[in-house]
């Protein structure tokens, strides 16, 4: 197997609330080579922005992993010291937010801001920085970069503002992008230049991303694997062709269904959902979607199922894949 | 924004003049004078003290006469105090008080800002409550019984600080402390909730998603944020704080300002009343001004019109 870069295995996390513990994470893994594009989806609360933000460890404090593991680029972050991490972040894994309105400081000129990050992680002086800070902004496609670097969050438009978020984030090469809903907060033409533009730098830096996202138009332009959440746990792993052309459980089986088709000839009514996700304080003994399933059975209510491999890296944890599995094999 | 202060100036001019034509008025609709003693004068003796300081003309000439001096930096002679012009007094009064109220409030801030942010780091946890038990005490003892209480422990009890005056530091201690003592609160209060609100801000998760070191993401992305609310605040109370405290004056035994407001009412002194709240209002004004640039400097998305 060749090196991994991201390396997630059984991971459990949980926040402890006033009200009790809320299991956040329930046994997550995931695996991911150099390169690798990787979508997670899922409705929100899904733990898809948890995952990923325990990899920078950017949880409030109330928010602990109480199990597994979690190694990065040979790092094992979950026995790192806060100060460690200070010098992985935004060095060797960033971040780009869902709402760039408010994720720059309104108080700090962009190129204070960009220069920031490049002044922590590397022994650039404040020219050097500003030198890299107008490349950086030339490579996000920012015109007259020069003069932008003057200019504060609120004379840019929400755009060029996620573009500059880009620009902070890839200041320093990192090995991993952390794209959190990048693109749920613009309008849709701006949301395509912006995807563009990641996968173009992409290939430029050869780095890997994980896409979070609920929007499955996304993931299936730009992702390699998409793990689907829900409630905690990955219930679905594949190739964007597995989920898309084989989906095996019932949860992908239903955001499938609940999206819109544009070559459908006739007007075919959208098959939403029912329900409303578990409440993760008192997660049911069985599978979690199993009250919203469509083809519930005893035991989906009584015990958690197994991982099953449909074919080569493609799984899904379902009673109903065992079920087949089980009359296949005993034939 | 020379244009913005030229335009602020003349309001600031407008304001000024509605203050003094107001209180002007307001103040010969209280009765009773300024001569009226419980030994009253004859009638030739107070006809005699009227025409002296112009009293005995119509009230509109007065009130002309009193604009056109005031125009030329004249506010004329305190009626009560005799043989002293009204600006020197107040001259005098405010370079005591405002001594000591600038370094009241230099204390409050030093001190407010930080316990605020501690605080606010503490949210919830024992140094929070300690630090609001405090501020909430601050907040709700007068200034009189802060001053009684120190000076019972430190004069009376410990003999180590003077009762009376202003000549040395240790002079100082007491007094500053009794009048810093409710803006410290108050200003801890502030910092505290507006600290809370930023520190959920998204763009410090972003500072911390960039690798900041905490004292660099508190320092650099958090305070300069969180601080607005306490320069809003600030603008008033300096320009309250430095015009004196009639409590904390009278207590201390210290000759400002604060004591002229009220003396000056009680006496009648018309004109003493007149340079009183006109110097005040003048204060407030340039001191809400200095607020509106400094969160200009401060915030670059507020803009002068």
């Amino acid at each position: 197997m060749s090196e991994l870069l991201l390396n997630i295995q059984n991971e459990r996390l949980s926040f402890f609330t006033p009200a009790g513990e809320v299991k956040a994470l329930n046994d997550v893994t995931i695996q991911m080579k150099e390169g690798d594009v990787l979508g997670i989806v899922g409705e929100s609360g899904s733990g898809k922005s948890v995952t990923a933000y325990s990899i920078m460890q950017l949880l409030p404090h109330t928010g602990r992993v109480v199990g597994g593991t979690i190694e990065f680029n040979g790092h094992k972050i979950n026995e790192m010291s806060e100060k460690e991490m200070q010098a992985i972040r935004g060095n060797e894994v960033s971040i780009i937010f869902q709402d760039p309105m408010t994720s720059l400081n309104p108080v700090y000129t962009i190129g204070n801001q960009i220069r920031e990050v490049i002044m922590l992680h590397t022994k650039k002086n404040r020219k050097e920085a500003n030198e890299r800070a107008i490349e950086l902004l030339t490579l996000v496609g920012i015109n007259e970069p020069a003069k932008r670097l003057k200019q504060y969050p609120h004379e840019l438009s929400g755009g060029m503002r996620q573009r500059v978020m880009i620009a902070i984030a890839l200041a320093c090469e990192p090995k991993l992008l952390i794209a959190d809903e990048p693109t749920t907060a613009l309008d849709v033409t701006i949301q395509a230049q912006i995807l563009e533009l990641m996968m173009e730098l992409k290939d430029k830096i050869g780095m890997s991303i994980i896409m979070i996202t609920h929007d499955l138009g996304i993931v299936a332009n730009m992702c390699q694997k998409i793990a689907v959440m829900y409630a905690g746990k990955i219930v679905e792993y594949g190739t964007v062709d597995d989920i898309f052309y084989n989906p095996q459980h019932e949860y992908t089986k239903g955001l499938l269904r609940s999206i819109p088709k544009l070559n459908d000839t006739e007007h075919k009514k959208l098959v939403p959902i029912e329900g409303t996700p578990v409440d993760l304080l008192n997660p049911p003994k069985g599978c979690p979607f199993a009250p919203r399933c469509n083809s519930c059975m005893k035991i989906c209510l009584n015990k958690m199922p197994e991982y099953t491999e449909v074919n080569e890296g493609h799984i899904s944890a379902c009673w109903l894949l065992q079920k087949k599995e089980f009359e296949q094999g005993g034939k | 924004m020379g244009k913005y202060v030229a335009k602020r100036v003349l309001t600031s001019i407008l304001t000024i003049w509605l203050v003094a034509t107001i209180t002007f008025l307001l103040m010969f609709l209280v009765p009773g004078g300024p001569f009226l003693a419980e030994k009253a004068p004859s009638a030739a003796t107070l006809e005699a003290l009227n025409k002296r300081f112009g009293l005995d003309q119509p009230k509109i000439v007065q009130y002309k006469n009193y604009m056109l001096n005031l125009l030329q930096g004249e506010m004329g002679e305190s009626i009560k105090q005799r043989g002293r012009m009204v600006q020197d007094i107040i001259f005098s009064g405010f370079k005591v008080s405002a001594r000591l109220g600038g370094i009241a409030i230099l204390v409050a801030v030093c001190i407010g800002v930080p316990i605020g942010c501690i605080a606010a780091f503490n949210r919830g946890k024992w140094l929070d409550s300690l630090i609001l038990f405090f501020s909430t005490l601050g907040i709700a003892v007068p200034g009189f019984v802060v001053s009684t209480v120190l000076m019972v422990i430190f004069s009376v009890k410990l003999d180590l600080l003077p009762t009376y005056g202003l000549t040395s530091f240790a002079h100082y201690i007491m007094p500053v402390s009794a009048l810093a003592f409710y803006p410290t609160a108050y200003i801890s209060r502030l910092m505290r909730s507006s600290m809370l609100e930023v520190l959920g801000q998204d763009y410090i998760r972003t500072a911390r998603a960039k690798g900041l070191p905490q004292f660099k993401m508190i320092f650099k992305h958090a305070l300069r944020n969180a601080i607005l609310p306490v320069v809003t605040y600030l603008g008033p109370l300096l320009a309250y704080t430095l015009t004196g405290s009639v409590v904390v004056e009278k207590i201390f035994t210290i000759p400002g300002l604060g004591n002229e407001f009220i003396s000056s009412i009680i006496n009648r002194d018309y004109t003493m009343i007149m340079g009183t709240t006109i110097f005040l209002a003048t204060l407030l004004i340039i001191m809400n001004m200095l607020v509106d640039i400094a969160y200009k400097i401060i915030d670059p998305r507020i803009k002068f019109k």
